[in-house]
C-alpha cells in the first residue's frame, strides 16, 4: 500500500512543542561542566559536604570513562552531542512551592496546556511537578503522611531525611557504574524520593510530571524508591517536552530497593521532543519473594538509551519488564531491559514491543544473566517489532549469560510489517487508511498499554496517534 | 438511493480484466445485479472467484487492466477500498484477518461511524449490536475479544455476517462464507444472510459448493471458469452442478483453450481459492 512519511522533525505543529515566553529561569549558570560548576551546584543547594564530595568524585569518573561503545548503547559517538554546550543546572524559581496556590502562574499555565491539573485532581495522591531542574511544586496528601510514607523531591529528602538518604543513595547504581550514571551523580538535581514503611500498601499510584523547558538544558533528576518489607507502591512518571532547535540532554538515575515480600511498579511514559538525548540508568534490587516491575514507554527523543534492570537478589524474587518504544523519522530508540538472576528460584519476564516508521529505528537490547547456583530460575523474553514502512528499521540484541544448568529460559522474537492484508480488511469496512493504521498500531501495543493507569493509557494512545498522523496515506 | 438511480441495476461489472503479479486471472467478466437479487457465483478452484471478490473491493494486489465496476451507476475502480465501503459495498472475507489487540466492539463502532457518517450513541449501538448478535446466535462476550483473533472458523464467518448486518451495505459480496462450517453453523450463517435480504440489497454469493444453496435460494446462478462467466441460469443450474460436477462445463469450454486445462490454469495465482 502506498506510504507517505511525515517528517515529524520538521513539524512545528507538534502538539506540545511550545515554549512559554513568560517563563524566565533565574540563576542560570554557565554552559559546560567543570569542578567549579559541580561544586557550585552543591553550594547553591546548601548540601552537606559528603554530597559535595560524592559529586566531585563522580565528576572524576565522568572524565575518566570513555563514551559507551560496543554492546551497550546506540552509538552516541555518532551524534555531535557537545557536552560543553549544555547547562547542567538551572534553578527555575527561588523557592519551592508548598501548595498549588504558591506555584507561579506561568508555570500553572504550562501545566494547563498539558492538561495536567484535571488529571491530578482526579487521580493523584501526591503531586510533584519538575519544571526545569528543580521541583517547584510538591504536595503529599495527608493520609500518605499518616501511613508514614515519604514522598518528596530528592533535594528535600537530602535535607529532611539525611540518614535514610545516605543509607541507600548510590548503593544500587554507584557513581562509577557507567559514564552517564557518573554524569548524573555529579550534577543531579530534583527527582523523587519515596519510602514506604513495612507492610504499608499505598492505595493509589504516586505520580510526578516533569518537563524540560530551557533550551540546551540538561535534566538530571535522581530518583530513589525504598519499599520496605511487605509494602506495595506504584510510581508513575510521565513527561511531554517542548520542541527546541538545539540538542538537549536528559540523563536520569533511578534506584529502587524492593525488600522482602514488597511490590514496586515503576511506570514511565516519555515523550521527549525529537532533539533530546535520553540516556537513563534504572535499576532495582529485589529481595526474597519481592516483585519489581518496570513499565517503560519511550516515544520521542533523538536517541534513547535505556535498559531498566532488575537484580533478583534472593529466592522467590520476581522481576518484570514491559518495554514499549516508538521511533519516528530521525529517531533511535535503543531500549530493552536486563534481568539478573542472582539467587535460586527467581523468575523474570521481559516483554518488549517496538514500532518504527519513516527512517526511525528501534533496537531491543537485553541482558539475561543467571549466576551459578541460581537453580530453578525461570525467564521468558519476548520482543515484537512492527515496521510501518520500508524505510524503518529494527534490530534485536539479546545477550544471554546462563551459568546454571537447572533453569528454564524462553526467548521469542518477531518482526512484522504493517500488514497490507490487515489494512485492507479494516479499510473494506470503511476506515480510512490512516485510521486503519492507527488502529493496528494501537492494537499492537495494547498488551502494554493495558498495564497503564487509565489516564496514561488514554494519553499514550493519543501520543501514538499524533506520531502516526500522516504516516500513511 | 437517489431518484436518478431508480430502476437502474445496483451493480454492474463490464468486461473486467484483472491480473495478479502480471498474470491475467479475470479475462472479461460481465455481471448485472438488480436490487433485491441474490446471485450465486460458482466455479472450480482457480477459476478466479476470490480474485473477483477482492477486485470488487479494491485490494491493491489485484490490478484491473480493463473494464468497469459500477455501483449505483458510479465506477468504483478509482476509489479506495474505504470509499467503496462507505458507498455501500461490502465484502465478507473468505479468510478474515486477525487484528491483535483491537477489541471487536471498538472496531465495529468505528466501522459503523465510517459507514453511516455519525457516531451512534453508546446505548443505541449496544442495543443494535445485541439484536444482531442474537440473530447470529453469538455470545455477547464476543464484542470484548480481539478482531478475528483465536476465532474458530464458524465464529469468523458469523463475525463477517454480523458486520454486514451492522453496516447495511447495498451490495454484499460473500466470498465462500459457507466454507469450513459445520451444518449447524452453516444454517445459522445462512439464516443470518436471509434475514438481511430485502428489496434494496444486492448479493453476490460466491461458493464452491451447492450446500449453502439449500438454505439461501439464489435468483440467478453464474459459473465462472478460467476468468470468464461461461454459463448463467436459474437456481436449477446449481442443482445440475451439484449432480454432475464442473467437468461437463469444462468439457464444453475447454476446447477453446488449446492445450491448457482451464480448471487448473489459474489455480496457483487464484488468490485464495
Amino acid at each position: 500500500m502506498a506510504t507517505k512519511v511525515q517528517d515529524i522533525a520538521g513539524d512545528r505543529g507538534y502538539k506540545f512543542g511550545w515554549n512559554d515566553p513568560e517563563f524566565k529561569a533565574v540563576n542560570v549558570p554557565q554552559k559546560g561542566l567543570s569542578e567549579s560548576v559541580v561544586a557550585g551546584i552543591s553550594e547553591m543547594k546548601g548540601e552537606p559536604s559528603w554530597m559535595r564530595d560524592f559529586r566531585l568524585k563522580a565528576y572524576g569518573h565522568w572524565l575518566e570513562r570513555p563514551m559507551p561503545t560496543g554492546f551497550w548503547g546506540g552509538n552516541i559517538q555518532n551524534y555531535d552531542l557537545d557536552f560543553d554546550d549544555i547547562y547542567y543546572y538551572v534553578k527555575p524559581v527561588a523557592e519551592q512551592g508548598k501548595t498549588w496556590e504558591d506555584v507561579p502562574d506561568e508555570i500553572k499555565r504550562t501545566f494547563d496546556k498539558l492538561g495536567i491539573p484535571e488529571a491530578e485532581r482526579k487521580f493523584l495522591s501526591g503531586v510533584e511537578a519538575q519544571y526545569d531542574s528543580e521541583v517547584v511544586y510538591h504536595n503529599i496528601q495527608e493520609d500518605l503522611e499518616k501511613l508514614g510514607v515519604i514522598f518528596t523531591d530528592t533535594d528535600s529528602a537530602l535535607r529532611e531525611h539525611p540518614d535514610l538518604f545516605r543509607e541507600y543513595f548510590g548503593t544500587i547504581i554507584p557513581p562509577n557504574d557507567n559514564k552517564f550514571a557518573s554524569l548524573n551523580s555529579a550534577v543531579w538535581s530534583g527527582g523523587s524520593v519515596i519510602y514506604v514503611p513495612k507492610g504499608v500498601k499505598v492505595p493509589m499510584p504516586l505520580q510526578a510530571y516533569f518537563r524540560i523547558n530551557t533550551e540546551s538544558m540538561g535534566q538530571f533528576e535522581r530518583t530513589l524508591i525504598i519499599a520496605d518489607e511487605g509494602s506495595d507502591v506504584h510510581y508513575v512518571e510521565g513527561c511531554t517536552a517542548p520542541t527546541y532547535s538545539s540538542d538537549s540532554l536528559h540523563s536520569a538515575v533511578v534506584e529502587i530497593v524492593v525488600k522482602k515480600g514488597a511490590h514496586v511498579r515503576y511506570t514511565t511514559i516519555q515523550n521527549w521532543s525529537d532533539n533530546v538525548f535520553n540516556l537513563v540508568t534504572k535499576r532495582m534490587a529485589v529481595y526474597g519473594e519481592g516483585v519489581g516491575e518496570w513499565v517503560d514507554g519511550n516515544l520521542g527523543s533523538k536517541l534513547t538509551m535505556k535498559y531498566p534492570s532488575t537484580y533478583l537478589m534472593e529466592p522467590g524474587a520476581h522481576g518484570e519488564i514491559l518495554s514499549l518504544a516508538m521511533a519516528g523519522p530521525g529517531q533511535h530508540q535503543d531500549a530493552g531491559g536486563k534481568c539478573i538472576h542472582a539467587a535460586p528460584h527467581t523468575t523474570s519476564v521481559i516483554n518488549s514491543k517496538s514500532v518504527s516508521k519513516g527512517s526511525g529505528r528501534t533496537s531491543y537490547r537485553g541482558q539475561l544473566k543467571v549466576y551459578p547456583g541460581a537453580k530453578g530460575s525461570k525467564s521468558t523474553v519476548r520482543c515484537d517489532a512492527l515496521l510501518l514502512d520500508d524505510e524503518s528499521r529494527t534490530d534485536t540484541y539479546p545477550l544471554m549469560e546462563i551459568d546454571e544448568q537447572q533453569v528454564n529460559i524462553g526467548h521469542e522474537a518477531s518482526v512484522s510489517k504493517l500488514g497490507e492484508e490487515q489494512l485492507f480488511y479494516l479499510m473494506s469496512r470503511g476506515l480510512e487508511e490512516a485510521e486503519a493504521a492507527k488502529m493496528i498500531v494501537n492494537g499492537f501495543v495494547e498488551p502494554i498499554v493495558k498495564e497503564l493507569p487509565m489516564e496514561y493509557a488514554v494519553e499514550l494512545n493519543r501520543l501514538i496517534e499524533l506520531q502516526m498522523e500522516g504516516s500513511v496515506g | 438511493m437517489t431518484e436518478d438511480n431508480d430502476g437502474q441495476p445496483i451493480f454492474v461489472i463490464e468486461d473486467l480484466h484483472v491480473s495478479v503479479e502480471g498474470k491475467p486471472i479475470l479475462k472479461g467478466v460481465d455481471l448485472v445485479i438488480n436490487r433485491g437479487e441474490v446471485h450465486t457465483l460458482m466455479g472450480p478452484n482457480g477459476s478466479g472467484k476470490s480474485t473477483l471478490a477482492n477486485s470488487i473491493m479494491g485490494h491493491p494486489r489485484y490490478e484491473v487492466t480493463k473494464g468497469r465496476v459500477l455501483l449505483k451507476g458510479e465506477d468504483v475502480l478509482s476509489l479506495t477500498p474505504d470509499q467503496r465501503a462507505r458507498n455501500g459495498l461490502f465484502l465478507a472475507f473468505q479468510y478474515p484477518m486477525g487484528i491483535p489487540g483491537v477489541v471487536m466492539g471498538n472496531f465495529l463502532r468505528a466501522a459503523m461511524k465510517a459507514r453511516h457518517g455519525e457516531d451512534l450513541p453508546v446505548r443505541e449501538f449496544r442495543k443494535l449490536l445485541d439484536e444482531k448478535l442474537d440473530l447470529l446466535k453469538m455470545d455477547p462476550s464476543f464484542v470484548r475479544r480481539y478482531v478475528n483473533e483465536g476465532f474458530s472458523g464458524g465464529e469468523k464467518k458469523r463475525a463477517e455476517v454480523l458486520q454486514m448486518a451492522l453496516l447495511q451495505p447495498e451490495l454484499a459480496v460473500l466470498d465462500e462464507t459457507d466454507s469450513g462450517l459445520d451444518i449447524d453453523a452453516l444454517r445459522t450463517v445462512a439464516e443470518g444472510i436471509n434475514a438481511l435480504r430485502g428489496p434494496d440489497l444486492g448479493v453476490l454469493l460466491i461458493t464452491h459448493y451447492q450446500r449453502i444453496l439449500d438454505y439461501i435460494k439464489p435468483d440467478i446462478v453464474h459459473v465462472l471458469l478460467d476468468g470468464r462467466i461461461v454459463k448463467t441460469g436459474g437456481p436449477e443450474l446449481s442443482g445440475e452442478l451439484e449432480e454432475k460436477g464442473y467437468d461437463w462445463i469444462i468439457q464444453e469450454f475447454a476446447p477453446a483453450n488449446a492445450g491448457v486445462a482451464p480448471a487448473t490454469a489459474g489455480s496457483s495465482a487464484g488468490g485464495g481459492d
